[in-house]
């Protein structure tokens, strides 16, 4: 480099891409161990993760994966790109090694294809397998054809040689829209046509980018899946219902519901379960990690609408979006208090009684007391002072 | 007492003085309280049967009730004693008070065990209380937590420093049996340690107290809120802790004709008569530089309760200050009932009557809950009796048998 004298452009990592801050791809050091403490503590790990992180991030033999696309709307990758603390793409494309993609790959057509089948071959039993989009199934899974195959069949091959499968998605998670009533292509979730594997589930639709990262960043790391819930989603994303961190729940508990779109109660921010809001009965995070990096209430209630229930097998897309939800955790109560509740409680004669007796004992035993006492304080001081002697 | 074989130091002359009162336990006054503690065991019955609202005023708008102001933040003031004269004796070495600190720390002992109990009472979900005790739990930023713990502490610390008094009445069979020598032995060395939580301890909740009403922000009236609500608190609590050994000591020799504890109290109430003096200064001082001043002279109620709390605190200075005056025991009994109506009305108004939550709420207890505080009160006064008539707590004997307490 001809600028290694200038130390400014010497530590622009643009400039001078060979450098120790270059190979982070634009961040500085400090930049990416920051990200990496942040997504350890997005799942919950100690902040001393951040450095295993870091190094699992920059090995120079990144792990490859697979990513294939079933019956799906590309809302998922849309959400991944759209991860931004900070460049996502960067990072995450220098993180893991990409090998196939059908919206990201450069090549196309038959150089995409063989050059999937060269990293399956080369990595078999150990790529990451990602699917996003339900799987067909009816009359041989024809609905959903990849490179003149139904997808089901890639999948299934696929399967056999990954080391982990990730279902992003509502579609790969639990089928999601494309399996709504009436079905017609028999969409399944990857784990009903892959049975026997072990599926980490992302649900969502799309899911929050920053589940998937970080769930990645845990198999990098720690070489296994995060602790699953019993639909195997990360519980660091899905153990709790949205219900439970939901901003407006504090409107939930005082009985302050909107009853229609811009009513009063709608444009105060009150609670939205009479709109059929799905949080009480849904598990996610959206609550706490909000979308888009804009900060915070930017998610589906935060800007009025109700939760559908995405991340809910037999809510989202199945319930209908007015229908009520079931609470999961307490019930509101049938009845709240009136508004002109007594404020407290008077003096009753009883107690009233109890005070005058309580005074007059009082000045009774007070006036007992000073009529035996001797006048004179000089007898008492020749009495025998106890403790001297 | 032969205990003093087992040790080396030489054990405290003073102590040699302790004896049982002696006489029966069940008389007359103490059938009577016995009556008001099971008027009171019955509501508190109810109170676990059937909840808070069955026998309680508490709303919403008054959280804090009878129980809290009178059992715990008064009680323990009254409880005061032990601390008081711990700090007196040990810390400045006053050794001639050395025969008053028994009885006071006995009152100690119940003050702040009963207050224990109330609180328990006054608890909406008592069953949660022993998260206290778990440290994952703990609110460190917390006034009441402080003041939970405390106590709690403070309570175990009153119970060993009164434990040499059992020790000393239990037969020698049964000290060899259990082999309680060397807790004799071990108590009479470490006892210094607890005398020093025993001090430490009651500065330390007794200040939260106040600390406490620092959060009631404009619901409290200006002419008790300020930030010096802290100190006031120790100030007035220690005050306290003299009243009531002087007025202990007063009471016990009068009904059991004791002999006289007169010239110790004389000396002891220019004690009370400086805290007294240091307490008005913080306080008046205190509304001179927020400028409420004023407010005291508008004759409404808070004026009211103001002027009637603080000539209370300012009478007895003019009895404590003087020695002739002091001298009159029927004057001096006066003026020490004056610092501890003093010292509760200050807690009462800090905690209830100054108090306006807004919104119309009003608080008066009901019967229920009053006939509780009373039994345990009565129960105090019960406990207080039996343990001075078989423990050694008091120098010298009961002269006749038939005792009046008063």
């Amino acid at each position: 480099m001809g600028f290694v004298n200038n130390t400014d452009s010497a530590s622009d990592p643009v400039q001078n891409p060979d450098n120790y801050t270059g190979a982070l791809g634009g961040l500085t050091r400090r930049e990416f161990l920051k990200y990496c403490t942040g997504v350890a503590a997005t799942l919950g790990l100690s902040s001393w993760m951040g450095l295993r992180i870091a190094e699992a991030a920059t090995a120079p033999r990144r792990p490859p994966v697979i990513w294939l696309s079933a019956q799906e709307c590309t809302g998922c990758t849309e959400s991944l790109l759209r991860a931004y603390h900070p460049t996502l793409e960067t990072l995450i494309l220098d993180m893991i090694s990409l090998d196939y993609h059908e919206a990201l790959c450069a090549g196309a057509g038959h150089q995409a294809e063989a050059h999937k089948a060269k990293s399956m071959k080369e990595n078999w039993g150990k790529f990451v397998l990602v699917v996003d989009g339900s799987i067909p199934t009816k009359d041989g899974g024809v609905y959903c054809m990849v490179a003149g195959r139904p997808i089901l069949q890639v999948v299934q091959e696929a399967a056999e040689g990954a080391a982990a499968i990730i279902a992003i998605g509502s579609c790969a998670s639990w089928g999601g829209m494309p399996s709504s009533d009436p079905n017609p292509t028999e969409a399944k979730s990857v784990q009903e046509v892959l049975p026997g594997k072990t599926i980490i589930n992302i649900p969502g639709c799309p899911p929050n980018p920053y589940n998937f990262l970080s769930t990645v960043l845990h198999l990098l790391t720690l070489g296994k899946p995060p602790e699953l819930d019993i639909h195997n989603r990360p519980k660091f994303a899905y153990g709790r219902l949205i219900h439970e961190n939901c901003e407006r729940r504090p409107h939930f508990d005082a009985g302050r519901f909107a009853m229609e779109y811009g009513d009063f109660g709608h444009r105060l921010g009150w609670c939205l379960y009479k709109l059929g809001c799905k949080g009480p009965e849904t598990h996610a995070n959206c609550p706490t990690i909000g979308f888009g990096d804009v900060g915070e209430s930017n998610w589906p209630i935060g800007i009025g609408h109700p939760c559908f229930g995405c991340t809910e097998k037999g809510i989202g897309f199945t319930k209908p979006l007015h229908a009520l939800a079931e609470v999961k955790t307490f019930s509101p109560p049938n009845a709240f208090p009136v508004v002109d509740s007594p404020k407290g409680e008077g003096v009753t004669p009883a107690a009233a009684a109890i005070v005058a007796g309580l005074a007059g004992l009082g000045l009774g035993a007070g006036a007992m007391a000073l009529r035996g006492m001797k006048d004179e304080g000089e007898a008492n001081h020749a009495d025998n002072p106890p403790g001297q002697s | 007492m032969n205990v003093s074989n087992f040790t080396a130091e030489s054990p405290d002359p003073a102590l040699e003085n302790h004896q049982p009162l002696g006489g029966a336990i069940v008389t007359k006054p103490f059938m009577i309280l016995g009556l008001f503690v099971l008027i009171g065991g019955y509501f508190i019955l109810r109170r676990f049967l059937f909840g808070m609202g069955d026998v309680s005023h508490m709303s919403n708008g008054f959280p804090i009730g009878t129980w809290v102001v009178l059992d715990v933040v008064i009680g323990t003031a009254f409880g005061c004693g032990g601390f008081a004269m711990a700090l007196l004796v040990y810390i400045l070495n006053r050794n001639v008070y050395h025969p008053l600190i028994r009885p006071a720390l006995l009152g100690g002992v119940f003050g702040y065990t009963l207050a224990g109990l109330a609180v328990m009472i006054d608890l909406g979900r008592y069953w949660n209380a022993f998260n206290l005790l778990l440290p994952w739990y703990a609110q460190i930023n917390s006034v009441i937590f402080e003041v939970a713990l405390c106590v709690m502490a403070y309570v175990t610390v009153l119970w060993i420093e009164f434990w040499p008094a059992f020790l000393e009445r239990m037969p020698p069979a049964f000290k060899k049996r259990f082999n309680l020598h060397k807790m004799q032995i071990f108590l009479r060395r470490y006892m210094y340690v607890f005398i020093a939580l025993g001090v430490l301890l009651p500065t330390m909740h007794q200040s939260s107290l106040g600390s406490v009403l620092l959060i009631m922000g404009s619901k409290l009236s200006p002419l008790w809120y300020t930030t010096w609500l802290p100190l006031l608190f120790l100030i007035s609590a220690l005050a306290m802790g003299y009243g009531v050994v002087m007025l202990e000591s007063t009471l016990v020799q009068r009904a059991f004709k004791l002999p006289s504890e007169a010239a110790l109290l004389i000396r002891l109430s220019r004690v009370g008569a400086g805290l007294l003096t240091l307490f008005l200064v913080v306080r008046i001082g205190d509304l001179l530089a927020r400028g409420q001043l004023g407010l005291a002279f508008a004759f409404d109620r808070y004026s009211i309760l103001f002027l009637i709390e603080t000539t209370l605190f300012a009478a007895p200075i003019l009895v404590f200050a003087s020695k002739r005056r002091c001298a009159n025991s029927r004057l001096r009994f006066l003026a020490t009932i004056s610092l501890l109506a003093a010292g509760s009305l200050y807690r009462m108004n800090g905690y209830l009557l100054a108090i306006n939550p807004g919104n119309g709420w009003t608080y008066f207890p009901s019967a229920p809950e009053l006939l509780i505080t009373v039994g345990v009160v009565c129960l105090e006064i019960m406990l207080y009796l039996i343990f001075i008539k078989t423990l050694p707590v008091l120098p010298g004997r009961i002269a006749e048998v038939a005792g009046r307490p008063s």
